[in-house]
């Protein structure tokens, strides 16, 4: 028994160096393989970032290769990168689904020369060249104060539905939005309350029932977060306020569709669009591969159709670098009908 | 029957009311309060929508009260509430012509099939109900993803005929209020006026000499599970329908919320005591905290910590009350 164990052992091992070994001898020439790996299997989401990846690599006649681990796991995502390096690719594309666990295995990537960014969800500075920001919080504060500004006629009481109070993404957009609101020309329009739904069904409702019955001249609800919008306009639609009150925000398309018709609840709302992201890591990726960007703030390149591209100090505040994608998303009554079925 | 058992019942009776009272003067005294801050408390509209806020929870807390009555608990409901919504959810986006009915019926019996697991786990196997329940929570919650892919059911994949079950009026009165009213009347009459329902709370308050005299004890148990799965299945077909939103992580952490009801209401965590009219006000309780203090206009940073003082508050009137009365009881005893 122990001697099989012991035989067992060498011969794994013998199989492992010789791997390893052949692993080393394919990097010799230049690799032409740009690799995403994405955050799990069967996420529609995620599978149109793949999609944009994949136009990206097109475009400059790389070879992409697309990796979906079966779990959303920091363990599944090290086994995966592992292999890539072994297959020798030329960079990695990473969303990653924990922030620090990863950096052992893209380290030793990035030893191997194997060129390493995340996108969508980063990893921390040290384990990435730069992320690849889906949108600029700037732009959606600008975007959904403009939204607010355009569905209240201008002026009036207005109110945002946050998700929890602690998320940070959360309070930086709503920061934005009130740095947005010093402009003199929205000074008409009022923000009578942030509410905190906490992301959840039941307390978003509540939180904007209250809204509807201590502000009754109410004309707008902006919910910078999916779960809330679409409570907001269930309770606006049940209540038939439709046409007093309307819902803007960022929300998912397939929840929204319900509300963004004629005569509905949301005329429209923001999001960003992740055959864009995946685009833009493509070719940020290809830029850090010809070495026309190393990840430090001012770096510009060209990136395709979104045209240049410049790196900027990450507005996580993490001491990164990150690439903005730019203005969010708008979805509207006339592209809603495509995009429902897309997440 | 002697007057001595006639006076006995009758001060037993009496026991139980004096603490709903103590209950329903804290309530009138908060909603007084609460309405003294923002004048659109006490309207129509604003008791309407909370009565049908609170409709899932209360229908939950009957269940967990007749578990908690035979001495167990169920962690699992907001997984099992998940499940079955899901399941109901995912059979009226693949079936949109199918009669609504059929989803209410799959959702309850998935909800039926959960709790029948954990009343397995619990009766038969023996395993403790806090650790069975915890790792069924588990499981459910896996479930309800691997299910729906990961996916979600929206509002545009669902029927108009799912919608309206949460949003039908019978004679200007919600249809979730009038189930809520439906489940909270069975209970009542289940466990006051049924010889199984007599045996729940006998298993809960004496395990051995209920089983030595002749209760299936396991028996009951399975039975309390199972019941508090099929309410969970309700809840979870009125919990989509209401939100029009079918999702894996719907009613996560929930299953506090439910049992803090039954606490407020006066049931025994230990086991072997609690009442339905108890466990009513404890949801009406929680309702009201849950709709007035965004109204309160406090910062929203207060509103947890409030949430939580008042709960205290009530629980501590709540033991007040019923030793006062205890004592009172054992004096009498002694003359």
């Amino acid at each position: 028994m122990k001697n099989l164990k012991r035989v067992l052992a060498i011969v794994m091992v013998t199989a492992l160096s010789l791997s390893i070994l052949a692993a080393c001898g394919g990097g010799g020439k230049k690799s032409n393989d740009y690799a995403l790996l994405s955050k799990s299997t069967g996420n529609p989401y995620m599978e149109k970032q793949a999609e944009g990846f994949k136009e990206a690599v097109a475009e400059f006649e790389g070879n992409a290769i697309v990796k979906f681990p079966a779990n959303p796991t920091a363990e599944d995502q090290i086994a995966m990168i592992t292999e890539l390096v072994s297959q020798g690719v030329a960079g990695i594309a990473v969303a990653a689904n924990d922030y620090d666990a990863l950096e052992p295995a893209l380290k030793e990537a990035t030893k191997k020369g194997v060129k390493v960014i995340s996108l969508d969800s980063s990893v921390n500075p040290a384990s990435r060249l730069t992320h690849v920001n889906q949108a600029d919080p700037v732009a959606i504060g600008v975007s959904l104060v403009e939204a607010a500004f355009d569905l209240t006629g201008g002026s009036g009481q207005f109110a945002i539905l946050s998700a929890t109070s602690t998320a940070s993404n959360q309070n930086t957009w709503i920061e934005n939005m009130k740095k947005t609101l010093e402009d003199p020309k929205y000074a008409d329009l009022e923000l009578v309350k942030v509410a905190y739904g906490d992301d959840l069904r039941d307390k978003s409702v509540s939180e904007t029932e209250a809204l509807l019955q201590t502000y009754p001249d109410l004309k707008c609800i902006v919910a910078p977060t999916t779960v809330g919008i679409a409570a907001a306009a269930k309770v606006i639609t049940d209540n038939g306020l439709v046409d007093t009150i309307a819902v803007t925000g960022l929300g998912l398309p397939s929840e929204m569709a319900e509300y963004m018709v004629e005569g509905g609840a949301c005329p429209y709302m923001f999001l960003w669009n992740p055959i864009d992201v995946g685009y833009l890591a493509g070719h940020t990726l290809k830029a850090m591969v010809d070495e026309k960007a190393t990840g430090k703030v001012g770096d510009k390149f060209e990136a395709g159709r979104l045209g240049s591209m410049e790196v900027v100090d990450a507005t996580s505040g993490d001491g990164g670098t990150e690439v903005l994608l730019g203005d969010p998303f708008k979805f509207d009554l006339d592209n809603i009908g495509e995009w429902k079925s897309v997440y | 029957m002697t007057a001595k058992q006639d006076k006995s019942i009758v001060r037993s009776l009496s026991v139980a009311r004096l603490r709903d009272i103590g209950l329903v003067l804290f309530i009138v005294i908060l909603s007084i309060f609460i309405q003294f801050r923002n004048s659109q408390f006490l309207t129509i509209s604003n008791l309407n929508n909370m009565l049908i806020n609170a409709c899932i929870m209360g229908i939950l807390a009957v269940g967990m009260m007749m578990v908690i009555i035979t001495g167990g608990i169920d962690l699992s409901i907001g997984s099992t509430l998940a499940l079955s919504g899901m399941s109901a959810g995912l059979f009226v986006r693949d079936n949109p012509d199918a009669p609504v009915i059929i989803a209410v019926l799959i959702g309850i019996a998935v909800g039926m099939a959960a709790g029948f697991v954990n009343g397995l786990l619990v009766g038969k196997g023996g395993v403790l109900p806090l650790i069975a329940t915890l790792g069924m929570m588990n499981v459910y919650r896996g479930l309800t993803y691997i299910i729906a892919g990961g996916a979600w059911v929206s509002a545009h994949q669902m029927n108009d005929g799912f919608k309206a079950i949460s949003f039908y009026n019978i004679l200007g009165i919600n249809s979730m209020i009038w189930i809520a009213a439906i489940v909270f009347l069975i209970a009542y009459f289940f466990l006051n006026y049924t010889r199984t329902g007599r045996r729940v709370y006998a298993v809960g308050s004496n395990y051995e000499a209920s089983q030595i005299s002749g209760t299936n004890v396991d028996n009951i148990q399975i039975l309390v599970y199972t019941i508090m799965g099929g309410v969970s299945g309700l809840s979870g077909i009125l919990w989509v329908s209401r939100f029009a939103s079918a999702q894996g992580d719907t009613a996560q952490g929930f299953e506090m919320n439910v049992i803090a009801a039954c606490v407020l209401g006066g049931v025994s965590i230990t086991g072997g005591s609690g009442k339905v009219p108890g466990v009513a006000l404890g949801t009406l309780l929680l309702g009201i905290l849950r709709n007035s203090l965004p109204l309160l206009k406090v910062s929203p940073f207060w509103q947890d910590a409030i949430y939580g003082v008042i709960i205290m508050i009530a629980i501590i009137v709540n033991v007040m009350v019923k030793r006062t009365v205890d004592k009172r009881n054992l004096q009498r005893r002694h003359i």
